[in-house]
């Protein structure tokens, strides 16, 4: 029976207005923006159609959603759930609540080992908060298997990943042997959206919690340190283009982008 | 002791050098070198003067065939075995195709980290502090790397390249040294795919619309004023979300990322998933009719209007300013 294990995260909604956008330059944390709620960082969930997709065609492939984590992060592996993947697993642990991306994959290795055999596990190319863009290759070296990045398409027939991969002006076709790690991007195309019968059968879906210790490891130590965390000051002085009628600001707007011979 | 910086120095696909070597090299100086290249290819023996006379004290080359595509697999071996015996104190590369799937794997071999597409990097004692935009731009993070090497990948364009002088650089050519059984990926076929007009991320002038214009049909006249500035059309994640223009034209963090001379937003609110993908535009034009949107606050020129009356007349004026 195919197995894919598809990694998740949740991540401040990336849909907020950037003047919402607030960094605790102290905590070297951002301020969560009042009334918007975290959600789950976009390639992972075009990552967890890409497996559902395979399952469309091999039904009888197991889906498996992991996160590493606080409390929040469930609601990642929720949206997995509802979407049609089968099972999840939140390593939700203090410990490694602060991890950073190389402790992270050390962990979610160990989660893959213990769920044991493995055909693919997709990852999102980068999570939408620290925009890093290296957990599925660490995973897949620490693990000792091939690693396709940045892909557009994904199939998985007879222990044969076959992957289109984005290039600058294109593609390439690529085949690596099963088990592989995959990064997924948003080229894949848009996940589904659950529906209500979906969620309500989600729920019934079991998540499990492990912790360092279920997993065998100590928790591993960070290899970074978050020196700062700051919001970049923008040098840009605006000019409010002023006139009594739209026409007015047009022909305005139109000589100022020819003053910065622009147009 | 570590010592030194190593830069992953590349070709391009038609042979030539990659400008960002010497934005590398730059960058490995400023950070106190001394620089060592590593030119990994098929046919850049060729290149590797040139790779040397930006200031680097050496240039190892490894020309193979079986490095003629880029994959994984086969840049690795080599790479990992350059890192060992330069025991650089820093390692270097460039934020591209090869880079971004290169360096993270490298790093986990060396048991070490990346900081990846790094805009700024400078050293406090012997410490790289490694600066790169997070959160979708929204953010600036600064690492330190507990480890060494301590590596860090640097965005195209963002540094100063390297002046190229009197080449006095010492050039080691290498094998590849790649068993063909350790490539577990291969590679099928190449796709290039032509976009039609100009391509969104070589466009000079992109004019972008969003949920703003309310509907598809707006877009037909931003295609005019596209095609009048020899300019592609862009939209926002919501505008191809809600089917009005293809999502191959999205522009932010889950789109493409645009650097054009010019960029007109109408009908864009500036969400920080938008603003990720014009992070590095100079020049922003916004048409939008609520004074508080987010994105006159990163335009050069910001219009309070309702685009609808707005934008045919600014068509017209265009075409009187480029016809004068």
């Amino acid at each position: 029976m195919p197995h894919i294990v598809c990694l998740v995260k949740q991540v401040p909604d990336p849909e907020t207005p950037a003047s919402q956008f607030k960094v605790d330059e102290a905590a070297k944390k951002v301020i969560p923006a009042p009334g918007v709620q975290p959600v789950p960082s976009q390639f992972d969930t075009i990552g967890v159609e890409a497996a559902l997709r395979i399952k469309d065609k091999l039904p009888d492939t197991t889906i498996t959603v992991v996160s590493v984590g606080p409390d929040s992060f469930r609601d990642s592996i929720k949206t997995g759930l509802a979407m049609g993947a089968d099972e999840g697993v939140h390593v939700n642990d203090p410990a490694v609540n602060d991890a950073d991306h190389w402790a992270t994959a050390e962990v979610i290795a160990a989660v893959i080992q213990k769920l044991g055999a493995f055909d693919l596990v997709i990852a999102g190319r980068q999570a939408t908060d620290w925009d890093m863009g290296v957990v599925g290759s660490t995973v897949a070296e620490i693990l000792g298997v091939p690693v396709v990045t940045i892909a557009k398409d994904v199939q998985m027939d007879g222990g044969k990943i076959t992957v289109e991969r984005v290039l600058l002006d294109g593609f390439e076709t690529v085949e690596a042997p099963a088990p592989a790690v995959v990064t997924i991007s948003n080229e894949f195309g848009e996940p589904r959206y659950p529906q209500l019968k979906q969620i309500m059968a989600a729920a019934k879906k079991e998540v499990k919690n492990w912790t360092c210790a279920d997993l065998g490891i100590s928790p591993p130590a960070n290899r970074v340190t978050l020196e700062a965390l700051f919001v970049p000051e923008t040098k840009v002085e605006t000019e409010v283009i002023e006139g009594e009628t739209p026409q007015e600001k047009a022909q305005k707007l139109a000589q100022r982008l020819r003053e910065a011979k622009l147009i | 002791m570590p010592n030194g910086v190593l830069v992953f120095g590349e070709a391009t696909e038609d042979g030539q050098l990659n400008p960002v070597t010497a934005e590398l090299v730059g960058a490995g100086t400023a950070l106190g070198g001394p620089v060592t290249v590593a030119l990994l290819g098929s046919g850049v023996q060729g290149l590797a003067e040139q790779a040397g006379s930006y200031g680097a004290q050496k240039v190892i080359v490894v020309d193979d065939a079986v490095l003629k595509e880029y994959v994984g697999d086969a840049y690795l071996p080599p790479a990992e075995r350059i890192a060992r015996e330069t025991d650089p104190a820093i390692i270097l590369f460039g934020q591209t195709m090869i880079g971004r799937d290169l360096a993270p794997r490298l790093a986990q071999r060396l048991g070490t980290a990346v900081a990846m597409d790094c805009v700024k990097l400078e050293k406090n004692g012997d410490k790289l502090i490694a600066e790169r935009p997070c959160y979708g731009g929204a953010a600036r993070a600064r690492y330190s790397i507990n480890a060494m090497p301590q590596m860090a990948t640097v965005r195209v364009k963002a540094l100063e390249p390297a002046e190229a002088g009197s080449s006095g650089a010492e050039i080691v050519s290498q094998p590849a040294g790649v068993d063909a059984s350790a490539v577990r990926v291969k590679v099928i076929s190449r796709k290039k795919e032509e976009a039609e007009g100009v391509r969104l991320e070589d466009a000079k002038v992109v004019v972008s619309g969003g949920r703003g214009l309310g509907g598809p049909e707006a877009f037909t006249q931003l295609e005019e004023l596209a095609n009048i500035l020899g300019g592609a059309v862009g939209a926002s994640r919501a505008v191809c979300d809600l089917g009005w223009y293809p999502v191959a034209a999205q522009v932010g963090l889950t789109g493409k990322v645009v650097t054009p001379d010019l960029y007109i937003a109408i009908g864009i609110s500036g969400a920080s998933q938008h603003m990720a993908g014009i992070s590095s535009v100079k020049n922003i034009a916004s048409v939008n009719k609520d004074p508080d949107a987010g994105i006159f606050k990163s335009s050069r020129w910001a219009v309070v209007t309702d685009w609808k009356e707005f934008v045919p007349a600014f068509i017209e004026e265009v075409k009187k300013v480029r016809a004068a």
